[in-house]
């Protein structure tokens, strides 16, 4: 699956994607963050706090317990501010 | 008719209301987001989504114009850098009567800064750049749109 990043935490992971392929231990969005802090300091400090962050699936905005399975694209990223 | 548009071009919010004008409605709204140039702010930076932002735009204008009958609906939100002074983001909404009109224009708004995928960072004379953090002000506007609905 895609791993899209956006604003501070694409500039702290120093990527705007990857294409990462999970173990099947990692079954929800709040896993997935858990298990992709760990692949570098960058993401760590992206990811370490997940109160801080929101995501999507496959386009849809979704809670930390959404499942994974299927997706096609994760997106992570800080609360959104437009308007 | 409903009109959304993704752009890092300027927009002419006159033309756009002129088009609403036209559709034989009692009432056109409108709302016009400008950069604010606080505290020295010389560059707004605005990021989004290449497909989600665009798309959720289109659901949220789709969605105001089915809840208050509207005649036309228009919504423009630019990305890029941006200056102080510079247009943002437009919502125009063209109804029978002025409350529709109002209200469907007020919620697009604040339903656009809350779940629209954008992400603004400011960068500010001496150097400085940050990132805006969502404000739970904003929020609530937003969670207004679903306590009065019908």
């Amino acid at each position: 699956m895609d791993v899209l990043y956006f604003a501070w935490v694409r500039e702290r992971i120093g990527t705007e994607r990857e294409t990462i392929d999970p173990p099947p231990e990692v079954v929800d969005v709040r896993g997935l963050m858990a298990w992709l802090a760990r692949r570098s300091p960058g993401h760590a400090s992206a990811l370490g706090d997940p109160a801080r962050l929101r995501a999507a699936v496959d386009q849809q905005f979704v809670p930390p317990e959404a499942p994974i399975a299927g997706a096609k694209e994760v997106a992570i990223f800080p609360p959104v501010t437009g308007g | 008719m409903i009109e959304v548009r993704l752009q890092p071009e300027p927009f002419d919010a006159g033309a756009e209301l002129a088009r609403l004008d036209r559709l034989g409605g009692g009432g056109v709204a409108s709302f016009t987001g400008i950069v604010r140039g606080d505290d020295e702010l010389v560059e707004l930076l605005l990021e989004h989504h290449p497909e989600m932002t665009l798309t959720m735009m289109q659901g949220l204008a789709r969605e105001a114009a089915e809840r208050w009958h509207l005649l036309g609906i228009t919504v423009i939100h630019r990305y890029g850098a941006l200056r102080p002074g510079a247009p943002i983001v437009f919502v125009a909404t063209a109804a029978r009567h002025r409350g529709a009109a109002l209200d469907a224009c007020a919620s697009l708004i604040d339903r656009l800064k809350t779940q629209a995928p954008f992400w603004k960072r400011e960068t500010f004379a001496d150097g400085r750049s940050q990132w805006v953090e969502a404000r739970a002000s904003d929020d609530m506007a937003a969670a207004r749109w679903l306590r009065d609905e019908g």
